[in-house]
């Protein structure tokens, strides 16, 4: 929170929003200069569009929890057993608006068992959840060895088509034909940081959330139910990630068990940082939340546009986290001098 | 022959407050010297000054008849004093060897360094035999010994240093009985070989059982020692107390109100307490001072009846209910409410603003549907910052910047909102400037004349006195004796609070 403001509002912090913007116009820059020919058609746009509206539903998740001084490693198993737990279920025949509260209720679960562990046996988050993300990903793997496939289930259950087809277009934006007709994940992820920025910034809950992120103990003596409240934080954390899943095998048609979701945790928290939130808690705000997860899906598509070998991608992120990070740092220190 | 150390007329000061004002001190070799005082009295200033921690301002420091200076640890390290801290400075993880030796490990190998494991494992089991622990501990954990044995570790650590002088800053304050005895023959050992030791005890039974001499301090000034046949308790606590009252303690005519008491503890226990029960109450519009020494467990019995500590026996009764508390939400729903002894831990939190310190226990009733109500929120706000005469710039300020007195106005305010029936205050006016005291003072006059029931633990003497009604006394976690208003003398509590009986 700034020093500027009562409590975080919204529109708190917009030093580092102000940050996240800048680096969001230049790659939108490059992006023109590069190629105004394809990268900047409206294709393209629309196609960068929805990949970045799927990274911040994850953000939103991981970087609220940020906010409480948590993390959660294991959003990419989670993601990656939701696709293939949802494949799997419909090409046994359960119908696609079933299954689909049964997935995000599993998210809801693990949640819950993240919390738990952290707020119940005192356990370290970063622990429980690296467990978690070895653990999922083993029981996405246990339960099948091989992709499940939106074909596959329309091929052995064909009476679903058309709920399916109903869903992909809500949800992704996506036609019967798979043509992106409107990047609709962007949608969701805005109507959901609408919702968790109300709880955030007008709720008492997001209150205690910077306040536990802040200073639990004092938070705690001022008769705050902190366990509580940083369960249900995990609890949202996962619920998300289910959630991430859905919109994957919905987006991709397919899920592979091995690499569904694979490292996605770490781009949720890139998002995090770069929006603004700060890993040692008490920091963020959620429009800064969805900026951040901007970045990563646009920066992938510029490399490929620029035609520069894919292989050095990670080597981008990496570099472009660092120096968001020693520019964050600098600005922090420059404004406590003053 | 001039003795080993002599400390000329020592000054140090720390912002707002002089430490110590001109003190004075010899020690001759294997004399056993105890320092004695009343927290804040300077003794642990004038020790962390030996032991080169800190640097004085003005005065010097005499050894052997030379004049020295100590830079840093060591420097007086290099000239043979060593400090042993309250809290003890050892890595659990490693063994007693390993902790002997920590930062001069013996090795052989030249530049490749190795360590010497035979050598001092060798060293160290002479150093253990001189304190008297026994050999098989030489490679134990240290994280598994007993307090007293690693507090026996310390001494053999500084032993090995060469150590002519040996300080130690309240050794016996976590130890039991036995551990107690086996030290005091130790510095019966120390004392047949020459060695000197300082000594800080609040506990008077103790330093008449130990020390050569006493020299006691007061306001950061000598205030007279005592010779071995000089020492008994009466006479230590008459050096320690005695001053006049410098501050102006409002008290309108209070009547305790009949009835209920606000509070009673009825033979309660808590976890980490002593294993004997405790009895104590607080009558609405009463202001009852707890004293004791610094470590007598008052915080620890406050944070257990605010539900931070766990009760394991015994009954907390609020209006003459009994209540149950597990955690501060039901202590506050019973009308306990506290304000931490630790203010920049438990009481604030640091980062965030005024405002949002000031409403986070009361957003319940700040908020519709669950959304907090800002407007109504900045209006109790800035009522309070208005009755309270908080000083700030306005609610958005962080609330870090603000003096220690504005602060704890910041920390008192979040309770205002509400109506306690018992208000703990611990340390109400720790770290906090005259003006803001008057006025924190004068509030508790007010709740109490409200019928709050007031229950503050303070380790001024001088408030104590002032503002009590009465006042329980706590020894090592146990209730030593009540005092009345009408026998209320700083001797009194001394007597209580090191142990002795009314």
């Amino acid at each position: 929170m700034s020093d500027s403001d009562y409590a975080p509002r919204w529109w708190s912090n917009l030093g580092s929003v102000a940050g996240v913007v800048g680096l969001l116009l230049l790659l939108y820059l490059t992006l023109y200069l590069t190629d105004p020919e394809n990268a900047f058609s409206k294709r393209n746009l629309k196609d960068v569009f929805s990949r970045q509206g799927y990274y911040a539903v994850l953000t939103l998740g991981v970087a609220v929890l940020i906010i409480t001084g948590g993390i959660d490693l294991s959003i990419g198993s989670v993601v990656g057993l939701s696709a293939v737990g949802f494949g799997l279920m419909l090409r046994e025949g359960c119908h696609p608006y079933l299954a689909l509260p049964i997935v995000l209720a599993g998210g809801v679960i693990i949640g819950l068992f993240h919390g738990l562990l952290v707020t119940q046996l005192q356990l370290q988050p970063f622990l429980v959840t690296l467990c978690g993300m070895f653990a999922y990903r083993g029981i996405a793997r246990w339960l099948t060895e091989t992709p499940v496939g939106l074909t596959d289930v329309t091929r052995i259950q064909p009476s679903f088509q058309s709920a399916l087809e109903t869903l992909r277009l809500f949800l992704i934006g996506k036609n019967a034909t798979g043509y992106l007709e409107f990047p609709m994940q962007m949608v969701v992820a805005l109507v959901l940081a609408l919702l968790i920025g109300i709880v955030v910034h007008g709720s008492v809950y997001g209150r205690y959330w910077y306040a536990i992120g802040y200073n639990e103990q004092a938070a705690r003596y001022a008769g705050i139910a902190t366990k509580q409240q940083r369960l249900w934080v995990y609890v949202l954390c996962s619920f998300l990630a289910s959630l991430g899943g859905l919109l994957l095998f919905l987006d991709r048609g397919t899920a592979d068990p091995t690499n569904a979701g694979e490292s996605q945790e770490l781009y949720a928290i890139t998002g995090a940082v770069l929006g603004g939130c700060s890993l040692r808690g008490g920091v963020g705000v959620v429009p800064g939340m969805v900026l951040g997860a901007m970045v990563l899906p646009l920066l992938e598509n510029l490399v490929n546009f620029a035609q520069i070998k894919s292989a050095v991608i990670p080597l981008v992120i990496g570099l472009t986290l660092l120096v968001g990070t020693i520019a964050d740092e600098q600005f922090q220190r420059s404004r406590r001098k003053t | 022959m001039p003795p080993l150390l002599e400390v000329r007329a020592i000054r140090k000061r720390f912002p707002g407050v002089i430490a110590l004002d001109g003190v004075s001190l010899q020690a001759d070799a294997g004399e056993v010297v105890a320092i004695i005082g009343e927290n804040g009295a300077g003794k642990s200033t004038l020790m962390k000054i030996l032991a080169g921690i800190y640097v004085p301002d003005e005065g010097e420091l005499w050894m052997d008849g030379r004049p020295v200076q100590f830079r840093d640890v060591n420097d007086a390290m290099q000239a043979g004093i060593s400090l042993i801290h309250q809290e003890l400075n050892l890595v659990e993880n490693l063994s007693v060897a390993a902790n002997l030796f920590l930062g001069r490990e013996r090795t052989v190998g030249g530049a490749l360094r190795w360590l010497d494991r035979t050598a001092m494992r060798r060293q160290a089991l002479a150093l253990l035999e001189r304190v008297g622990l026994p050999a098989p501990l030489v490679d134990v954990e240290v994280g598994r010994l007993a307090p007293g044995q690693k507090q026996l570790v310390e001494i053999a650590r500084a032993l090995s240093l060469q150590t002519r002088v040996l300080i130690m800053d309240e050794p016996t304050s976590s130890l039991t009985q036995r551990e107690t005895d086996r030290l005091y023959e130790v510095i019966d050992s120390l004392r047949s070989a020459s060695v000197t030791v300082l000594y800080i005890s609040h506990r008077l039974a103790e330093v008449k059982r130990c020390a050569d001499r006493v020299v006691a301090l007061r306001d950061g000034k000598n205030a007279g020692g005592l010779s071995k046949a000089e020492i008994d308790h009466d006479a230590m606590v008459r050096l320690m107390v005695g001053r006049e009252l410098k501050q102006y303690y409002p008290r309108s005519e209070r009547v305790p109100r009949a009835g209920f008491p606000a509070l009673e503890i009825r033979d309660l226990c808590y976890e980490g307490g002593p294993k004997q029960p405790i009895n104590f109450s607080v009558r609405a519009g009463e202001i009852v001072g707890m004293a004791g020494l610094v470590g007598a467990g008052r915080t620890e019995l406050a944070e257990a009846i605010f539900g931070i500590r766990r009760i394991t026996q015994g009954e907390v009764r609020v209006a003459g209910k009994a209540v149950r508390i597990r955690s501060p939400q039901q202590a506050m729903a019973a009308g306990i409410l506290l304000v931490p002894e630790d203010r920049r831990h438990h009481g604030l939190v640091l980062q965030a603003s005024v405002g949002f310190n000031l409403s986070l226990p009361n957003l319940p009733r700040l908020s519709r549907f669950r959304l907090v109500q800002r407007a109504k929120e900045s209006a109790v706000g800035e009522e309070l910052r208005r009755r309270l005469r908080i000083k700030t710039p306005s609610l958005r300020q962080t609330v870090g910047l603000l003096s220690g007195g504005n602060q704890q106005k910041v920390v008192f305010g979040k309770w205002l909102a509400r109506q306690p029936t018992v208000l703990i205050l611990d340390e109400p006016t720790r770290g906090v400037d005259v003006g803001a005291k008057s006025e924190i003072y004068a509030l508790m006059d007010q709740l109490a004349g409200e019928g709050v029931g007031i229950w503050m633990i303070s380790s001024d003497m001088e408030e104590v006195l002032g503002m009590s009604d009465r006042v329980a006394v706590l020894h090592e976690g146990h209730l030593t004796g009540e005092l009345q208003r009408a026998e209320l003398n700083e001797e009194a509590i001394m007597r209580l609070a090191t142990g002795g009986s009314k």
